[in-house]
C-alpha cells in the first residue's frame, strides 16, 4: 500500500517538502546539541527537565487519545466511529514517534538508550513507559495496517485482529497511567505528588486527543472532501466535552488539597504558575491565565448544544481546549514540578531557541508520518468506492 | 517471477555494496600488529615498586586479545561489587584502576592504546572520563 | 503465485521477529560478566568497612564561608569537578543558609548564630533512595554499605533520578566538564558531557582505608562512620547532641546529620 504516496497531488508535495526543510534544520541544530551537550537548552541543575519532556507527556496524551474513537466502537458497536477508525490509529502512530523522539533528544548519552532493554529495571517507571510506548506503537500499526488492507481488498478483517483491539484499548489507558507515575511518585515534588495525576492525565487525553483528531478531520474535509460526518463528530464532541469537564474538575481537586490543606509545598508551586514570587512576574504567568480562559471558554462553548453543535464554533472550541490543555500538561506541569527548586528559591526556565527548533522538527516529522499514512488510508477508501460526500 | 529483469539486477547490486569491505581489502596488505611501545623501569603503583618492563599483570597474549573484557570486569566488580582488588593468575594484587594502574606502566597513550585501536578503527571512550598520565617511559619492541 | 509469495512473507516476518528477539535475548547476556577472568577479586583488607556509612557535619564549629569554602575546594579538586558558571552549573558540596537547607524548617525567629550560618549541602545517601527506585538502567544504585552511587558508564542521561532527589543533590553534565576544571587531579577521573554526577562519599578512598576528603578537610567539624555501629563516632555524636536532617518526612531516610 506503500505506493500510494508515490501518486499524489503537487501540493502534497510541497507540504512533504516543506516538512522534511523543517526537520531538515531541526537535525543540523540536533547534531549541534550532540556535539556541545544539553547546554544549547534552557535547562538548568534546578530545573533539568523542560520542553522536551513536555512535549512528550503531552503527546502521550494525544496517543491514547484514539481510543475514544476505538472503544465506542468495539465495546458498544458504534458503527459509524468504524470509518474514521484508521485516522484515529495513524495519529496515534505519529504521536507516539514524537513521543519516543523527545526522550531521545532529551537524553544526554542518546546512543545509550538500548541500555533501558539491555538492564531492565522493573522497579522504573521510565523503563515501563518506554516498554508501553513501543507496543502501543507496534499495536497501531499492526491493527491499522491490517484493517487497511481487509477494506482494501473488501474483505472482513482478520478475526484475531478484534483481539489485538481489546488489547490496545486497555494499553492505551496503561500508557497514561504510566506517564502519570512518571510524576506521581517522586518524594518532594509537591506540584506532582497527587493521587489523581494519572486520572487528570487521562481526562485531558480523552478530550485533547479526540479534539486534535477532529480537527485535522475537519481539515481534510476542506482538503479532500472526505466528510467524517455528523454521525462521527457529534458524538466526538460530546464525549470531548465530557473528558474536558472531568480535566477541569479534577485540576480544581488540586487546588481544594492545596489550598484548603494550607500545605506551603502544596500550594507554593500553584502560586508562582499563577501569580509569580513575591512580585517577580514570570511569563509562565501569562501563560497559565490564558489556559484557564482558552478552558472556560471552550467548555462554554462546548456545553451549549447550539456551539456544539454549530460546525462553524466547534472548531474554535476545539482550539482553546487544545492550547489549554497543552499549556497545562506541558510545560505548566514541568515549571510547577521544579519551581520552587528543593531549596525553596525560585528560577526560571524559558526554552531555548535552539531547544524549541529542535521540537518543531519532531513535529514536522510527527506531520510528515501522519501526512503519508492518512493519504494511505484515503486513497484506500477511495479505491474501495466509500462515499466521501455523505448527504444528510 | 516477474520483474526479474529489475530485481535480480538490484538483488546483485545490493548484495555488492553489503560486501564491499571484504571486495575493497581483497589481496591488500596481511593484518599486522602496530608496533606499541612498551613500558620499562621501575614504576610505584599502589604503594609497590614494580618493575614496568618484566610483565604485564597477565601473559601479554593474553591481555592483547582480552584487556577489554577485563576492564569491563574490573569495572563492574569495583562500582557493583565493591571488589577493587584483581589478583591476577600467578597471585599478585593489583588496584582495578585503568588511570592509577594500566597506566601507571602504560602511560604513552599515543605510543600504546592509540596504535592498535587507530589500526583497527575503534574509538573506545575511556578516555572521556579517564586523565592520560603526562609521562613517558615507554620505549617500542 | 499470490498466496505463495504471501506465505513467504509471513515466514520472512516471523523469523525477522525471531531474529530480533534471539539478538535481543543475546545482548542481555552479554551484560553478562564478561568470560575474561583469569583472576579473582576481593576488597582490600585496608578498607573500612560499615553497615551504614553516615556524616554528621558539627555546624557549631563549621558555619562561615571562607572555612567552607576550604573543604569544598577541596573536595572539587580531588574529584575534577567542573567550575562551571551559571544555572547549568556542577557541585558536589556546597554551602547554603538555614532556610534554603531545612527549607521545611519555617521557624519564624531562629538565633542569630544559626541564622548567620551556612549548612553544608551534599547529597544524603539515603537508605531508602527515591533516585535509585526511578533510574531506567540501574546505572545508579545503593551499595551493601549504604552508597548511592552512579556508575557513569552507563547512565544515559535521562534525569528522572534529578526531578526524583528532593535534596537537589545531583548535577548534570549539560557540557564537556574538563574545560572547566582548572588543575587536573591525575589520579581521579572527570566525568563526561550527558552524565549526571554528585558526592560519592569517597567509595574509593575508603576502599583504601582513607576517610572522605571533605571530613579530612573539615579538621574535625565533620564526622563520618557506621551509623549501625553504637561505638562508632557518628553514633556517639549523635547520642550526645541533637541533630536534624534534611526533609525527613520524605521517608527517604537521609545519611547526612547536622548539629544545630
Amino acid at each position: 500500500m506503500l505506493e500510494r504516496v508515490l501518486k499524489g497531488t503537487p501540493k502534497f508535495y510541497l507540504w512533504l517538502s516543506f516538512l522534511l526543510c523543517i526537520i531538515g534544520y531541526a537535525f543540523i541544530v540536533y547534531v549541534f546539541q550532540l556535539c556541545y551537550g544539553l547546554k544549547i537548552t534552557g535547562l538548568s541543575r534546578n530545573i533539568s527537565w523542560g520542553f522536551y519532556i513536555a512535549q512528550f507527556t503531552y503527546l502521550v496524551g494525544v496517543a491514547a487519545g484514539a481510543v475514544m474513537l476505538v472503544l465506542p466502537a468495539y465495546f458498544h458497536h458504534y458503527k459509524p466511529f468504524k470509518r474514521v477508525i484508521i485516522f484515529g490509529e495513524f495519529l496515534a502512530i505519529g504521536a507516539v514517534v514524537m513521543c519516543m523522539l523527545f526522550i531521545v533528544v532529551d537524553m544526554g548519552q542518546p546512543q545509550r538508550v538500548l541500555n533501558m532493554f539491555l538492564h531492565p529495571t522493573p522497579n522504573s517507571v521510565m523503563f515501563w513507559d518506554a516498554t508501553v510506548l513501543l507496543g502501543y506503537l507496534f499495536l497501531n500499526a499492526i491493527i491499522g495496517w491490517t484493517t487497511l488492507e481487509a477494506e482494501r481488498y473488501d474483505v472482513n478483517p482478520p478475526r484475531w485482529i478484534k483481539y489485538l483491539v481489546y488489547l490496545s484499548i486497555f494499553w492505551a489507558f496503561s500508557i497514561h497511567t504510566v506517564t502519570g507515575f512518571l510524576y506521581a511518585g517522586l518524594p518532594g515534588r509537591h506540584y506532582w505528588l497527587t493521587a489523581v495525576m494519572a486520572a487528570r492525565f487521562l481526562a485531558s487525553a480523552f478530550c485533547s486527543g479526540p479534539a486534535l483528531l477532529l480537527l485535522l478531520l475537519f481539515l481534510l474535509k476542506k482538503l479532500t472532501k472526505f466528510d467524517p460526518g455528523k454521525a462521527v463528530v457529534r458524538p466526538l464532541s460530546l464525549i470531548i466535552t465530557y473528558a474536558m469537564g472531568i480535566n477541569v474538575f479534577l485540576y480544581c481537586l488540586e487546588l481544594f488539597t492545596a489550598f484548603y490543606s494550607g500545605i506551603p509545598g502544596h500550594a507554593d508551586p500553584i502560586v508562582f504558575l499563577f501569580m509569580g514570587h513575591e512580585g517577580v512576574d514570570a511569563w509562565v504567568n501569562g501563560w497559565m491565565w490564558t489556559a484557564v480562559v482558552f478552558a472556560f471558554a471552550s467548555l462554554i462553548l462546548l456545553i451549549t448544544p447550539r456551539f456544539r453543535t454549530n460546525d462553524k464554533i466547534l472548531p474554535w472550541a476545539l482550539i482553546m481546549l487544545f492550547i489549554a490543555t497543552w499549556i497545562d500538561k506541558s510545560l505548566g506541569l514541568l515549571i510547577g514540578g521544579f519551581t520552587p527548586t528543593p531549596y525553596e528559591t525560585i528560577e526560571i526556565y524559558t526554552p531555548s531557541f535552539w531547544e524549541i527548533s529542535v521540537g518543531l522538527g519532531i513535529f514536522a516529522l510527527g506531520a510528515l508520518i501522519v501526512s503519508v499514512l492518512w493519504k494511505i488510508a484515503l486513497d484506500v477508501k477511495k479505491e474501495a468506492g466509500e462515499e466521501f460526500e455523505l448527504s444528510e | 517471477m516477474y520483474n526479474a529483469k529489475y530485481v535480480i539486477p538490484g538483488l546483485a547490486v545490493f548484495v555488492g555494496i553489503f560486501t564491499m569491505p571484504f571486495w575493497l581489502n581483497f589481496g591488500s596488505e596481511e593484518y599486522r600488529y602496530p608496533e606499541v611501545a612498551l613500558p620499562k623501569g621501575q614504576i610505584v603503583i599502589d604503594g609497590q615498586s614494580v618493575d614496568a618492563g618484566a610483565a604485564c599483570i597477565e601473559p601479554k597474549e593474553w591481555m592483547r586479545a582480552n584487556h577489554m573484557s577485563l576492564l569491563i570486569e574490573w569495572r563492574d566488580q569495583a562500582l557493583r561489587n565493591e571488589k577493587r582488588v584483581y589478583v591476577a593468575s600467578d597471585g599478585r594484587k593489583w588496584e582495578t584502576s585503568l588511570q592509577n594502574t594500566c597506566m601507571a606502566c602504560h602511560g604513552d597513550k599515543e605510543a600504546f592504546c592509540d596504535k592498535c585501536h587507530d589500526t583497527n578503527s575503534v574509538n573506545p571512550y575511556c578516555w572521556d572520563c579517564h586523565v592520560i598520565p603526562q609521562g613517558n617511559n615507554h620505549e617500542f619492541e | 503465485m499470490n498466496s505463495s509469495r504471501r506465505y513467504f512473507l509471513k515466514v520472512a516476518g516471523l523469523s525477522a521477529f525471531a531474529l530480533a528477539g534471539g539478538a535481543g535475548a543475546a545482548m542481555a547476556a552479554g551484560s553478562a560478566p564478561a568470560p575474561a577472568g583469569r583472576g579473582s577479586y576481593e576488597a582490600s583488607e585496608k578498607a573500612l568497612k560499615a553497615g551504614r556509612w553516615a556524616m554528621v557535619i558539627d555546624t557549631r564549629k563549621l558555619n562561615t564561608v571562607e572555612r567552607m569554602r576550604k573543604v569544598i575546594d577541596a573536595c572539587h579538586k580531588y574529584h575534577n569537578v567542573p567550575d562551571i558558571p551559571g544555572t547549568q552549573e556542577v557541585k558536589w558540596l556546597w554551602d547554603d543558609t538555614y532556610h534554603h537547607a531545612f527549607s521545611d524548617e519555617v521557624h519564624p525567629v531562629l538565633p542569630t548564630r544559626v541564622e548567620e550560618s551556612r549548612f553544608f549541602m551534599l547529597c544524603n545517601h539515603c537508605e531508602n533512595p527515591s533516585c535509585v527506585r526511578v533510574c531506567p538502567v540501574k546505572a545508579t544504585y545503593k551499595t551493601e554499605q549504604g552508597l548511592v552511587a552512579i556508575d557513569y558508564h552507563r547512565c544515559i542521561g535521562c534525569r528522572f533520578c534529578m526531578a526524583a532527589c528532593p535534596y537537589g543533590s545531583r548535577s548534570f553534565n549539560f557540557q564537556d566538564p574538563r574545560p572547566f576544571i582548572k588543575d587536573l587531579n591525575p589520579a581521579y577521573p572527570t566525568r563526561m558531557r550527558g552524565v549526571v554526577e554528585k558526592c560519592t562519599f569517597c567509595a574509593e578512598r575508603l576502599e583504601k582505608g582513607l576517610l572522605p576528603v571533605c571530613v579530612e578537610a573539615s579538621e574535625g567539624a565533620i564526622l563520618f562512620g557506621d551509623l549501625r555501629d553504637p561505638d562508632s563516632v557518628v553514633s556517639k555524636a549523635l547520642a550526645e547532641n541533637y541533630s536534624i536532617r534534611r526533609k525527613p518526612s520524605l521517608g527517604t531516610d537521609p545519611g547526612v546529620y547536622y548539629i544545630i
